[in-house]
C-alpha cells in the first residue's frame, strides 16, 4: 500500500520534472539539454529572493518563475538561435549551458545545508493508512493540473496548435504566416517556465543539491526516450512505469539501485524500441 | 555607407606555388610546407626529454593531454561519420577497468593487458552502441551521454569490479619518461592513421554518411556495418588511453567514467576545428595544460570550458585550427567592387 | 530467358499513419522490358517506387526479385542485388568535385565485385561513367563541384550514379522533369543503349510524349490505385485515366 502511494508521488514528481523538457521538444523540436541547468536555477532564484532579499515567499516563486523563463528565453535567442536547425549542435550547445549554469553555482559555493525551499504547507495526513506530507500531496494535485492544462493547451488553443503546427511542418506553417523563431523562443520560455514549477514545487521535499541539476536532465531524457519523445500521453505513463520501478527497486535492492533504473529504462528503450512506448518517429528506415 | 570595398581571400603566393608537388622549386617552399608540422612533431618528441627542466608533474600532465588528445582524435572520427558522442568517457573506463581486470584477477602483465583492453574494449564498445547506430543522430548522442553514467552507477550498486573503491595495486609501467613517450607515438600514429583513412575512398563513404545517408544506402552501401567499423577505429584510442593510464596510476575506479573525460575531448576538437584530426589534438595539448595553470580556479575551470565550447559551437563552428591554418595560407585584401578598377 | 518475371509486385499496400498511400498495386515485369509508371501528382508513384526498392516498409504486400521474396531485404542489399533507382529529388554530395560524387557507389560491394578497381582506376571509371552520361570529354566539369553542376548535368549525374551499379532494374523516378526537349532528345540514345544492354527498365514520369518513345508498357496509378494497365495508346484512351489527369489538373502537364 505504502509502495502504491510513494510510486505514484514518485512518478508524478518525474512527470513534472521531466515536463518542460518534453513540452519544448514537442512544441518546437528543440532539445534543451539546459534543462538542469534551469531546474537549479529557479531553486536558487527563489532561495536568494526569498532569503537574501527578504520577498514574500509566493513572491519570491513567481519571480523566479519568470526569470527562469527569460533566461531560457535568452539562451534560445542567443545560442539555440544560431544553430537551429543542427540537431547535434542544439544538444551540445545547450548541454554545455546547462553544465556552466550548474557548475557555476558549484563554484560560488550554493553547496551546503542551508540552501533549503521551506514547503508551501507544512504538516502531513494519513491516506489509506500511509503517512504522506502536505507537499507531496501538493504536488500530485499540481502535477494533474499541469498535466491537464498543458494538454488543452496544445490540442485546443491556437497558439499551441500553431507550435505544434511548427514543430510538424516547418515550411507549411511559415507559408501560414506563423513565425518561426518567435515561436521557437515562446516554446523555450514556456518550457523553462514549467521547469522553473517543477522545481519550486519539488525542491522543498529536500535540500538544493547541486547534482540535481544533472539528475533532473537524466530524468526527463529517461521519461521521454521511454514514453516517445513527442507525446503527452508517453511522458504521464512513462513517468509512472520509472516512478514505480524506482520506488520498488528502492524497496527491494536497495537506493543506490534507483539511478540506475533510469538508466537501464533509457539503454533498453534505443535498443529494443527507440521511439518510445507512444513514440511517433518512425525507425530510420522510413524516411526518404 | 555600404561597402565600396569587398574582401577577398587569396592564396599567398608561396601556398599557390606549392600546391602541386612538382612545384617544389626552393627550400623555402618545402620549409613553407614542412615546417609547421616538423616544428610540432618535433616539439612533441623532445618534450619528454625536458623531463628534469620540466618536471614530473608536467610530464603527467602531458600524459592526460594526451589521452584527452587520443580522445578528441576519436571524436572527431565519429563527428566525421556524423556520430556525435557525448560520452567519450564510455571507451576511457571501458578500456580502463578490462586492463585493470585483467591484471588484478589474472595477474597478466601490463604488456599484455594494454593491447588486449585496447582491442577488446574496442568490441566491446561497438557491440553495445551497435543498436543504436541504426536510428537518428540524436539518439546516439543521448546513449553516450548516459552510459558512462550507467557503468558509474552499475559498479557502485553491483560492487563488481572493486565498486566505488576501485582496483588498486595494479602493476606499474616503467619510468613516466617511457610512458609519455609511449603516449606521444600513440597520438602521432592516431593523427597520421585517421587523417589516411578520412582521405582515402573509404574516408569518402564515411563523410558520404554524414552528410547524405540516403544517397550511400541508394549506392548500395549498409550504413549501419560502415558506422560499426568507425565506432570500433574510434574506439581504439580511446581504450588505448584508458588502459595505460590505468598501469600508470595502477589504479582504476568509477572515475574513469568521470564526465571530464567527455567535454575535455568534445571541447578540445570543437576550439581546435572539427574534421581537420590535427585540430583535435591541438585542441588537447593547448586546453589541458592550461587546465592545469589554472587547477586553483578548481570547478570553475568547467564553466570556463563549457562557455567557451558554446562560444565556438555558435561562433566559430571552423575551429581555431582552420582559422589558423586560413591565415597561414592566405590573406585577405580589400578589393574594390565592379565598377571601379 | 527464364520465365519467372524479374520483378514482379504483390498486392502492395501503404498507410502513413492513417493516410493511404499505395492501394493494392500489383504488376509483373519481364527481364528486359520497358515500364513506364505514370499517374497525376500525388498518386503514389515515388512510394511505390521506394517500396519496391526498400526505403518504405510495406504495410501489407510482397516484392519479388527474380521469385525471390526480397520484401524484407533492406535498401541497400536490394541494391546488391542489382536494384538500383534514381531519385526525383537530386541531392549529390555537393562538398564533392562531380566525378567524386560516383566514388561512393563504385566502392560498393556489387560495384567492387563487378568492376573491379582499386584507389587509382576508381577515379578513372568515374570520369569514363560520367562521359557515358554525356558529360563533354576533356572538359572541365568533371571536376567542378557538384554544388556548382546546372540542373541538367545534376540530372546526368544521377544517372551515372546508377549506372555505376550496373543495375539489372534501374527504377528512373522522374529523369525527365525540369529538363529542356533538347536535354532529353539527348538522353534518348543513351536510354536506348541500357535498354540493349538488358537491362529493365522502369520509368516514372510526367513527360507522357518522351516516355511512350521508350516504353511499351505503362501503368497508371491513381490515388494510390493501379487503374490501368497497358500499352500506351490504349491506356490514353481509357475514360478513367483521362478522368484521372485532367480531373485533378487543368491543362495537365506534359
Amino acid at each position: 500500500m505504502a509502495i502504491l502511494i510513494y510510486g505514484l508521488v514518485n512518478s508524478i514528481i518525474l512527470i513534472l520534472a521531466a515536463l518542460g523538457f518534453s513540452l519544448t521538444f514537442g512544441l518546437s523540436k528543440v532539445a534543451n539539454f539546459a534543462h538542469g541547468g534551469l531546474y537549479l536555477f529557479a531553486g536558487f532564484a527563489a532561495w536568494l529572493l526569498h532569503k537574501r532579499l527578504d520577498l514574500p515567499y509566493s513572491v519570491a516563486i513567481l519571480v523566479s518563475i519568470v526569470l527562469t523563463s527569460l533566461l531560457g528565453a535568452l539562451i534560445y535567442r542567443f545560442i539555440l538561435q544560431r544553430v537551429r536547425g543542427i540537431e547535434l549542435a542544439e544538444v551540445i550547445a545547450t548541454f554545455a549551458m546547462g553544465v556552466a549554469i550548474i557548475e557555476t553555482f558549484r563554484s560560488l559555493g550554493f553547496v551546503t545545508f542551508e540552501f533549503n525551499l521551506p514547503p508551501f504547507v507544512k504538516g502531513g495526513t494519513r491516506i489509506l493508512g500511509v503517512a504522506i506530507d502536505y507537499q507531496r500531496l501538493f504536488i500530485i494535485g499540481v502535477g494533474l493540473l499541469l498535466a491537464i492544462l498543458l494538454w488543452v493547451f496544445t490540442h485546443h488553443t491556437k497558439i499551441g496548435l500553431a507550435l505544434r503546427g511548427i514543430a510538424q511542418d516547418e515550411h507549411t506553417a511559415l507559408t501560414l504566416g506563423i513565425e518561426s523563431d518567435w515561436a521557437a523562443m515562446l516554446s523555450v520560455a514556456i518550457g523553462s517556465a514549467l521547469t522553473a514549477v517543477a522545481a519550486l514545487t519539488i525542491l522543498p521535499l529536500g535540500i538544493i543539491s547541486i547534482d540535481l541539476g544533472y539528475e533532473v536532465l537524466l530524468i526527463a531524457v529517461a521519461v521521454s526516450v521511454l514514453g516517445g519523445l513527442e507525446s503527452t500521453a508517453g511522458l504521464v505513463v512513462g513517468g509512472l512505469i520509472l516512478g514505480y520501478s524506482r520506488v520498488i527497486a528502492a524497496d527491494v535492492l536497495g537506493t543506490q539501485w534507483q539511478t540506475v533504473v533510469y538508466l537501464v529504462a533509457i539503454v533498453l528503450v534505443l535498443a529494443i524500441r527507440p521511439s518510445g512506448l507512444f513514440g511517433k518517429f518512425k525507425e530510420l528506415e522510413e524516411r526518404v | 555607407m555600404s561597402a565600396a570595398y569587398r574582401k577577398e581571400r587569396l592564396d599567398r603566393g608561396i601556398k599557390a606555388r606549392s600546391d602541386d608537388i612538382f612545384a617544389l622549386a626552393s627550400y623555402r617552399e618545402l620549409l613553407y610546407l614542412i615546417g609547421p608540422r616538423a616544428a610540432l612533431i618535433g616539439g612533441l618528441l623532445i618534450f619528454p626529454l625536458l623531463r628534469d627542466i620540466i618536471g614530473l608533474v608536467w610530464l603527467n600532465v602531458m600524459l592526460t593531454a594526451c589521452s584527452i588528445a587520443l580522445l578528441a582524435l576519436s571524436w572527431d572520427l565519429l563527428a566525421s561519420v556524423g556520430l556525435v558522442s557525448l560520452g567519450q568517457a564510455m571507451f576511457f573506463g571501458v578500456g580502463g577497468y578490462i586492463a585493470g581486470y585483467l591484471n588484478d584477477a589474472y595477474r597478466v602483465p601490463p604488456l599484455l593487458t594494454i593491447p588486449i583492453a585496447t582491442v577488446l574494449g574496442a568490441l566491446v564498445c561497438t557491440a553495445i552502441l551497435y543498436p543504436v547506430l541504426r536510428l537518428r543522430g540524436i539518439y546516439f548522442a543521448l546513449i553516450t551521454l548516459t552510459l558512462p553514467l550507467l557503468f558509474q552507477r552499475l559498479i557502485e550498486a553491483t560492487k563488481i569490479l572493486g565498486g566505488t573503491e576501485g582496483l588498486s595495486a595494479l602493476d606499474p609501467l616503467p619510468e613516466t619518461t617511457v610512458v609519455v613517450y609511449i603516449a606521444i607515438a600513440a597520438v602521432l600514429i592516431t593523427l597520421f592513421g585517421f587523417r589516411r583513412l578520412i582521405n582515402s575512398d573509404y574516408g569518402l563513404v564515411l563523410k558520404g554518411i554524414r552528410d547524405n545517408d540516403r544517397s550511400v544506402i541508394a549506392a548500395g552501401i549498409n550504413i549501419s556495418w560502415y558506422k560499426a567499423q568507425a565506432v570500433f577505429l574510434a574506439a581504439l584510442p580511446g581504450t588505448f588511453a584508458g588502459a595505460l593510464l590505468t598501469h600508470q596510476l595502477q589504479f582504476v575506479g568509477i572515475l574513469a567514467f568521470t564526465a571530464n573525460y567527455s567535454i575535455l575531448p568534445l571541447a578540445s576538437t570543437m576550439i581546435g576545428g572539427v574534421g581537420t584530426f590535427a585540430g583535435a589534438m591541438l585542441g588537447a595539448l593547448t586546453l589541458v595544460p592550461i587546465s592545469e595553470l589554472f587547477r586553483g580556479f578548481g570547478t570553475w575551470r568547467v564553466v570556463f570550458y563549457s562557455v567557451i565550447l558554446v562560444i565556438f559551437i555558435v561562433g566559430l563552428p571552423e575551429g581555431i585550427f582552420h582559422y589558423v591554418q586560413r591565415q597561414y595560407h592566405q590573406f585577405e585584401r580589400r578589393a574594390p567592387l565592379s565598377g571601379d578598377k | 530467358m527464364s520465365a519467372v518475371p524479374i520483378l514482379a509486385v504483390d498486392r502492395l499496400h501503404k498507410r502513413f499513419s492513417g493516410i493511404g498511400a499505395v492501394y493494392d498495386v500489383s504488376f509483373e515485369l519481364e527481364e528486359g522490358a520497358a515500364l513506364g509508371i505514370i499517374g497525376p501528382n500525388g498518386s503514389g508513384k515515388t512510394t511505390l517506387v521506394n517500396l519496391i526498392t526498400g526505403f518504405v516498409r510495406p504495410t501489407s504486400g510482397r516484392v519479388f526479385f527474380r521469385g525471390k521474396d526480397i520484401t524484407h531485404l533492406m535498401p541497400h542489399e536490394r541494391v546488391g542485388l542489382g536494384i538500383a533507382r534514381s531519385f526525383q529529388m537530386v541531392r549529390p554530395f555537393y562538398n564533392l568535385p562531380t566525378f567524386k560524387n560516383l566514388i561512393i557507389p563504385l566502392y560498393s560491394p556489387r560495384a567492387r565485385r563487378i568492376k573491379g578497381g582499386e584507389y587509382g582506376n576508381r577515379d578513372e571509371v568515374a570520369i569514363h561513367l560520367l562521359e557515358e552520361v554525356g558529360f563533354e570529354r576533356d572538359s572541365q566539369v568533371p571536376y567542378k563541384m557538384a554544388s556548382n553542376l546546372p540542373h541538367g548535368y545534376l540530372k546526368r549525374l544521377e544517372l551515372a550514379r546508377c549506372l555505376a551499379l550496373e543495375p539489372e532494374v534501374l527504377i528512373l523516378d522522374e529523369l525527365f522533369s525540369g529538363m529542356s526537349l533538347s536535354e532529353i532528345a539527348s538522353l534518348l540514345p543513351l536510354i536506348e543503349k541500357i535498354r540493349e544492354q538488358g537491362t529493365t527498365l522502369i520509368m516514372v514520369e510526367h513527360r507522357l510524349r518522351e516516355l511512350f518513345r521508350i516504353v511499351k508498357e505503362v501503368i497508371v496509378l491513381n490515388f494510390g490505385e493501379k487503374i490501368a494497365e497497358g500499352a500506351p495508346p490504349e491506356v490514353i484512351g481509357m475514360e478513367n485515366v483521362r478522368k484521372a489527369y485532367l480531373g485533378t489538373e487543368v491543362g495537365a502537364s506534359a
